[in-house]
């Protein structure tokens, strides 16, 4: 492809490396503020994504901790609940509009923030240069102010916290026209205005990141990486920026559409309003709230997947060096992966089918989503074949993306239930629906992060993290994930709707009681273990164990090719050509064969 | 703060300083131990969890279900025909997915166990194998088809048209409660208008009851009475509805959206403000039956509000009686028609009004316009 102006570019950068090791001592070029904050190196950018998103985590999973209180202790008071939260817990207990402002805010945090931000902006920026052999993104500049989008995002929706209205509290999905009347709920005013800001900043920063990430990946590759000598992990991370970039305008039209309704007195969602708290009948006619639930699926959606093939890449590249073992079916996977980012298009209204959507179109949804469990089971089957047979390192890396595959398979196939229709009616915006998308997206998103984590901290920081620790937190949060929510199908299996501030007056939900004590129990004790393993991630990164060689997991990709703490431009000399795919694992006796090992001519052909 | 609270601070933190400590000091006795004895050990630890993990998940499995079983919905048949169908569907689900769900954890966590790292093992090289490949598509694609086909009979016999013989019967959601709406002796129900709500006056739906014109963006529309609502009967504690007769709900809002939750009779629809839903089916029992069926002497059919409304969405509760047909003959009979007679016509009538009425008459009027057809 463009090898001969990339081998330009690269050379300038070698001589101006050289150059820096001549003149050793002073770093006159690189500031502090150019090397820590303003950075353009993507590794740099990479780890500023995952420390931002790590707090947005503690925010968010503190959050529901706070909603989860109230949940399994409806009846009794917290004081000191009042101290954190003042008026928001009066006499130490959650109000209404504060517990409506947690699940919001929860969710908004979790699933852009944190699974969108911090897993694609950390992983995309950190391994796609790494693995593909390359010295920078295509565009630095670009992916710095990407980062600095996503931070100006963070900092609106935090203020947002503390106004006097409170945060919009009208659930992450922000179906108008809750959305749009400030009369109707009061997160709906100010806060609004600043989630609808936040949220726009947002997708501006994964808009300059996706078109970073696919064009390294399309123009960057080293000689002889061709597209099918990919490691996973970047396939994952390419289709994950493809999907991004063609669906975030979208959501980012209907904010708009949103934004005037709220302000400029259009009716592209409001009609035959009639607002109880101000005996007012307003002036709009003619729109309609579907509308807005069109346009917010159409990412939303999408973004289940921009969430999920990260993790799925990165689990994918674990279970094979761990296992010692290419991983089973390469081309099947990056297929399986195609088909899924294709029919991620095609499946948002499967959200909507009791919203009054025209039975046929619904039915045309039903088959395209319960298609998309075809790619997801040749994966799931591809994954169970890589560790047959294999010689398992159970490093905490590979015990996450263990953990991973399981956490995928029992989500995946709860939505087998929710993608038909038929189910869907009796199940929607139950507990069902609750249990299957924190596991299938939230807990095993978060364990295809935290396997990346612990696999590439070395790589990050020239460091291990603590191993005894990282076991505990495994399974812990493993045994705790499945404790919080395997229970909570039942509860769906009961109707037992979602986002209810209590459930003591109703006679057909009140029997879990007990249930959602425990269930809180261990949402507490699981959110204390994530804090050991933030307080892990930080004491290792200065106190770590250090690493002594170049390759510690012994992999075949070209990220640890690298010196073990890379500067900026990655590879010291010239960057390293590629000659063979990157799942040579116990091929013809050996170990692993690295990416970097030209064909020998008496090498055995798969 | 409160000492319990500091208390139960103090030993978290306590207990994170020891798990910290053993950690660190797990580090040193490895690099005593040597690198290698010590992975090796760890991997065997890890490996026997593996299993220890899938015997205690499955237990937990069986145990989660005895425990929680009783307290779902599944105990006692749907409270509708349409329920009776969604309910099979979710045992033909539960079987083929419980079956896919047994053998690829077991798989899992048996090869995780089994193929641990031993320094006699060599790991198998295979890349890949077409046959297999194309076998673990065919079947889940055939398994899903299955699927496919079941749901989508089970959803075109739900949501299509409802019996020619059904009852209507219009329910309104509002922050936070139930309106429900009955046509009256002729069976249609008369025109509203969401401007002409009047809390006060009791017309909480907007019905049509006298001639008005009123000022909209669109300028000055007349909307003359539709005597047609004169008797609509409009309620609010609770909806009546009559055993094994179909059921129509013409579904609104009149303001957010809201969601017609009816657990027991697995149904569920939105509630759209501008743009109405229905929704069908056949009540199978009555109240007192499923005050037996269920063993509840307390029981009641609630409607749970099922989609985000604002912040008494928890507490949106509504009811439904179910009764039979003599009950419910003496039932109507009792009701009272919403329609209060205008004491003083158009008291604040602007001078104006006469000039332009006729053009904008009918188009406001017909929006929601919901005359049920008999």
């Amino acid at each position: 492809m463009s090898n001969e102006a990339f081998h330009g570019h690269a050379d300038v950068i070698t001589t101006h490396e050289v150059h820096h090791d001549e003149h050793g001592v002073h770093h006159h070029k690189q500031s502090f503020v150019t090397k820590y904050i303003f950075s353009q190196d993507h590794k740099t950018i990479a780890k500023q994504f995952l420390i931002t998103g790590m707090i947005w985590a503690i925010i968010g999973g503190l959050m529901s901790v706070l909603f989860r209180l109230q949940l399994g202790y409806p009846d009794q008071t917290f004081p000191w609940l009042e101290d954190i939260l003042g008026n928001w817990a009066r006499g130490g207990k959650i109000t209404p509009e504060n517990y409506y402002a947690l699940v919001t805010m929860h969710g908004t945090i979790l699933v852009f923030f944190v699974l969108t931000g911090g897993l694609s902006g950390t992983f995309a920026n950190f391994l796609i240069p790494l693995q593909v052999g390359a010295r920078d993104m295509a565009s630095p500049m670009l992916n710095m102010l990407s980062y600095w989008f996503f931070f100006g995002g963070s900092i609106v929706m935090l203020s947002s916290l503390f106004i006097q209205t409170g945060p919009f509290s009208g659930g992450w999905t922000a179906y108008p026209p809750l959305s749009a009347l400030g009369d109707a709920s009061p997160g709906s005013k100010t806060g609004m205005d600043l989630w609808i800001t936040a949220m726009s900043l947002f997708v501006v920063s994964s808009l300059l990141g996706g078109l970073n990430y696919i064009s390294t990946v399309l123009n960057l590759r080293t000689k002889g990486m061709s597209m099918t000598r990919l490691p996973l992990t970047i396939w994952a991370l390419f289709f994950t920026a493809v999907l991004g970039v063609l669906s975030f305008p979208v959501l980012l039209s209907g904010f708009i559409l949103l934004l005037f309704d709220r302000h400029a007195g259009t009716s592209f969602y409001l009609s035959d309003i009639y607002v109880s708290a101000t005996s007012q009948a307003l002036p709009n006619e003619g729109g309609s709230a579907i509308l807005f639930q069109h346009l917010f699926w159409f990412l939303g959606h999408p973004e289940v997947y921009i969430i999920l093939l990260p993790a799925m890449g990165m689990a994918s590249e674990i279970l094979s060096v761990n296992s010692r073992k290419p991983i089973f079916g390469y081309m099947a996977m990056v297929g399986s992966l195609f088909a899924i980012t294709i029919l991620a298009f095609l499946v948002w209204a499967h959200h909507m089918f009791v919203t009054g959507l025209n039975p046929f179109l619904g039915s045309v949804f039903v088959l395209l989503t319960l298609l998309i469990a075809v790619p997801s089971a040749i994966k799931v089957f591809n994954w169970l074949t890589t560790i047959w047979k294999a010689n398992i390192k159970f490093t905490p890396g590979m015990l996450f993306a263990l953990g991973f595959v399981s956490l995928f398979i029992s989500g995946g196939l709860t939505g087998i239930f929710l993608g038909n229709s038929t189910l869907d009616i009796d199940l929607h915006d139950t507990y069902f629906v609750i249990a299957h998308f924190h596991i299938v997206m939230g807990v095993s998103a978060f364990f295809g992060m935290f396997a990346g984590i612990y696999h590439w901290f070395p790589k990050m920081f020239g460091r291990y993290m603590n191993r005894t620790l990282a076991y505990i937190h495994f399974w812990v949060t493993l045994a705790g994930a499945y404790l919080i929510f395997w229970p909570m199908h039942y509860e769906g299996l009961a109707g037992m709707p979602r986002r209810y501030l209590d459930y003591s007056n109703w006679a057909s939900f009140n029997q879990f009681g007990d249930l959602n004590k425990f269930i809180s129990t261990v949402a507490i004790i699981v959110f204390s273990i994530q804090l050991l393993f933030v307080f892990n991630f930080f004491y290792s990164i200065w106190k770590g164990r250090k690493v002594t060689t170049l390759n510690p997991w012994g992999a075949a990709t070209l990220e640890w090719t690298t010196p073990i703490r890379p500067g900026h431009g990655n590879w010291d000399g010239e960057i390293p050509e590629v000659h063979r795919w990157a799942y040579d694992y116990s091929k013809d006796g050996r170990d692993y064969i690295p990416q970097t090992e030209p064909v020998s001519p008496d090498e055995s052909k798969h | 703060m409160t000492t319990t609270g500091l208390l139960l601070l103090a030993i978290l933190a306590l207990g994170f300083l020891i798990t910290f400590q053993i950690a660190k000091a797990s580090e040193y006795v490895s690099v005593l131990k040597g690198e290698k004895k010590s992975f090796e050990q760890n991997n065997r630890i890890n490996g026997f969890l593996m299993v220890v993990f899938l015997v205690l998940g499955l237990i937990g499995v069986y145990l989660c279900n005895e425990a929680l079983y009783p307290k779902t919905l599944l105990t006692h048949p749907s409270a509708s025909d349409h329920g009776v169908n969604i309910d099979t569907m979710l045992w033909i689900t539960i079987i083929i997915t419980g079956i896919v769900f047994f053998i690829t954890q077991i798989l899992l966590f048996w090869f995780a166990y089994k193929y641990q790292y031993s320094e006699k093992r060599k790991a198998f090289y295979y890349p890949h194998n077409n046959k297999l490949e194309v076998l673990w598509t065919t079947i889940p694609a055939i398994a899903l088809c299955t699927l496919v086909g079941f749901g989508l009979y089970y959803w075109f016999k739900i949501t299509g048209e409802a019996p020619p013989n059904s009852m209507q019967v219009e329910i309104t959601g509002r922050q936070f409660g139930w309106i429900y709406r009955y046509p009256g002796k002729d069976n249609t129900f008369g025109k509203k208008y969401f401007r002409m709500i009047n809390e006060a006056d009791g017309n909480i739906l907007g019905l049509l009851w006298k001639d008005t014109t009123i000022n909209t963006p669109n300028g000055e529309t007349h909307l003359t009475a539709d005597p047609l609502g004169f008797d609509d009967i409009v309620e609010t504690s609770a909806m009546y509805l009559i055993k094994d007769q179909p059921v129509k709900l013409i579904i609104n809002s009149r303001d957010v959206i809201h969601d017609v939750g009816l657990p027991h009779f697995r149904m569920k629809m939105d509630a759209v403000p501008g743009t109405p839903t229905t929704m069908w089916f056949t009540p199978k029992y009555t109240t007192e039956e499923m005050k037996k069926i269920t063993n509840n002497p307390n029981f009641e059919y609630e409607i749970a509000c099922d989609q985000m409304c604002g912040n008494g969405h928890y507490s949106m509760k509504g009811l439904i009686k179910v009764v039979t047909r003599d009950e419910f003959i003496l039932w109507r009979a009792k009701q009272q028609a919403a329609y209060k007679p205008a004491e003083a016509p158009a008291t604040a009538q602007p001078a104006a009004a006469a000039a332009d009425t006729i053009k904008a008459t009918g188009s406001a009027a017909s929006k929601s316009d919901l005359t049920a057809k008999k």
